[in-house]
């Protein structure tokens, strides 16, 4: 679980929301956690990143330069922090989004058709939770109920009946 | 996870952290990164039987908050650098008429508008001049979510313990991070002191009270403001707070506060990692400033490296200290941007090579 996660794409694609819901069950689990977005206007319609630090230890600088994990929603996104993923990390990437060709040998990749798969199961704009649960499987988190805890938490409280949909968008990823 | 434990926006944090200190009046202008401050204000502040009003200009939220505080009661404003610069005219005026309140600022990057990154190129303006004449605020700088809350409540109790503004000073960073803080179900609030000198009403039963900061005759004036400076006397016996983070056997030690300072903590494990003696000291009160500590430290370290999101301001205060004791060396990114921990190990690899 701990570890220090980037999560970019289009603002609009939920990737802020994508990573709270992974703070709080970093926060669930008893680590200390930090959540970075990139803010101002770039939220609106530009790119949006946002930058997760799970540890059982206090946490220095919020801000992940280096991350184990990349979640990328968009060819900018992908393009910009490929390079930055440390050696031996992971990039879960919406391959419905993402066609480039992959340039580094010493990291993984794992593709998830995410944008196609919640359009698919009538669950959209929950492409950033499907590829969530898929980085979860990728890392062996195992604790379905911390998830479904953490999307509770993260949910607003107007909106309670989107957490049903949240988790079935979490089980798609993860069984993906 | 504890209970009543929620992941906040600092912004958040802190407007959460105010009601629960007994804040009953918030007077603000939106302005990134601090909006959320006045947007969460503006949610809460009614159901805690506070007042929330959006003014309509940085100038008239600061007069306002004259007002407020001016009657007793716990008032706070929030703003980011040049809505700062706004309201140092009456921050002046509320430092000259005794009062107290709190202000939060969260620093973006200037001069001018500037830019909305975070930036720590205010320190000068809030650490020695927030407006004209012969006075201080208190100045806390958190550099976390959770001790955000701790610093705002302390800000209103000594706000009001010695009836002075004190300025909460934040950057972008801050404001919009989201980290685990603690608020009990229940408002535990302090028993408020009894403010004699308020101007809510005598009811002809004791004379009134006025607040004035206009004092015409230069010797009366002198005598009030020497009489502040013993109360700013005490101050600096009583107030200054620091974090010491593995200074005890450092040969190196960089000194920085707010957001900065979790940045070179990252870059002090990494060094340690590699068997470095280096360790951060980090000023959570910037006025009073931890001067005995920093001239302790210079005594016994090789080298001290300040760094800051400016050009270089808070060095200023830490050479004055130092006298060059020893040499005090600078790391710093502007306009927005941030230092990085590689930035700080690299500084650190010349400074020994220098050596």
């Amino acid at each position: 679980m701990e570890g220090k996660t980037l999560f970019a794409g289009f603002g609009g694609q939920g990737i802020l929301f994508a990573g709270k819901v992974l703070s709080y069950i970093g926060l669930i689990d008893d680590n200390n956690v930090s959540w970075l977005p990139s803010y101002g206007p770039e939220m609106r319609g530009g790119t949006a990143n946002c930058s997760v630090c799970i540890s059982k230890k206090p946490i220095g600088s919020p801000i992940v330069l280096e991350p184990e994990n990349l979640i990328a929603m968009n060819i900018p996104s992908f393009k910009k922090f490929e390079e930055s993923v440390c050696v031996g990390g992971n990039i879960i990437l919406d391959s419905s989004l993402i066609k480039e060709s992959k340039t580094r040998v010493d990291i993984s990749y794992y593709d998830v058709p995410a944008t196609y798969l919640a359009k698919k199961n009538n669950l959209e704009k929950l492409g950033n939770i499907i590829m969530l649960g898929k980085f979860l499987k990728v890392i062996g988190y195992k604790d379905k109920e911390t998830v479904a805890k953490g999307i509770e938490k993260s949910v607003s409280k107007k909106r309670k009946d989107l957490i049903e949909k949240n988790i079935e968008a979490f089980e798609i990823g993860y069984n993906n | 996870m504890k209970k009543n434990t929620y992941l906040m926006k600092g912004n958040e944090a802190i407007a959460e952290g105010a009601i629960r200190a007994g804040c009953k009046a918030f007077f603000g202008y939106p302005i990134t990164p601090q909006t959320e401050i006045a947007a969460y204000m503006s949610n809460k502040m009614r159901e805690s039987g506070g007042v929330y009003l959006q003014a309509e200009s940085e100038i008239s939220a600061i007069n306002m908050v004259l007002g407020a505080a001016a009657t007793g009661t716990r008032v706070m404003t929030s703003s980011s650098s040049p809505g700062i610069s706004l309201k140092t005219e009456t921050i002046s005026y509320i430092a000259a008429s005794d009062l107290p309140c709190v202000i939060v600022d969260v620093q973006r990057a200037g001069p001018g508008l500037g830019g909305i990154q975070p930036s720590q190129a205010d320190y000068f303006q809030v650490v020695k001049a927030l407006g004209h004449g012969d006075f201080y605020c208190l100045v806390y700088a958190p550099s976390g979510v959770g001790e955000a809350v701790e610093i705002i409540h302390k800000a209103f109790d000594k706000a009001n313990q010695y009836r002075m503004p004190v300025i909460v000073l934040a950057d972008g960073i801050l404001g919009q991070m989201m980290e685990p803080v603690c608020f009990d179900d229940e408002v535990k609030q302090d028993k408020l002191v009894e403010k004699n000198w308020a101007t809510s009403g005598h009811q002809e039963k004791r004379p009134p009270n006025i607040v004035n900061s206009l004092i015409l005759n230069v010797n009366s004036l002198e005598q009030k403001i020497v009489d502040r400076f013993k109360k700013y006397e005490e101050i600096k016996l009583n107030e200054i707070m620091v974090e010491e983070y593995l200074i005890d056997d450092a040969e190196i030690v960089i000194i920085a506060y707010g957001s900065t300072a979790r940045i070179a903590k990252t870059a002090v494990d990494s060094m340690r990692a590699d068997g470095e003696k280096i360790g951060v000291l980090r000023p959570i009160s910037l006025w009073p400033f931890p001067d005995n500590k920093i001239e302790e430290i210079s005594k016994k370290v090789k080298n001290i490296l300040v760094v800051e999101m400016s050009m270089g301001q808070m060095i200023l205060d830490v050479k004055a200290v130092v006298q060059g004791r020893c040499p005090v060396d600078f790391c710093g990114r502007t306009g927005g941007n941030v230092p990085t921990p590689t930035e700080i190990i690299d500084k650190v690899s010349s400074i020994k090579k220098e050596d």
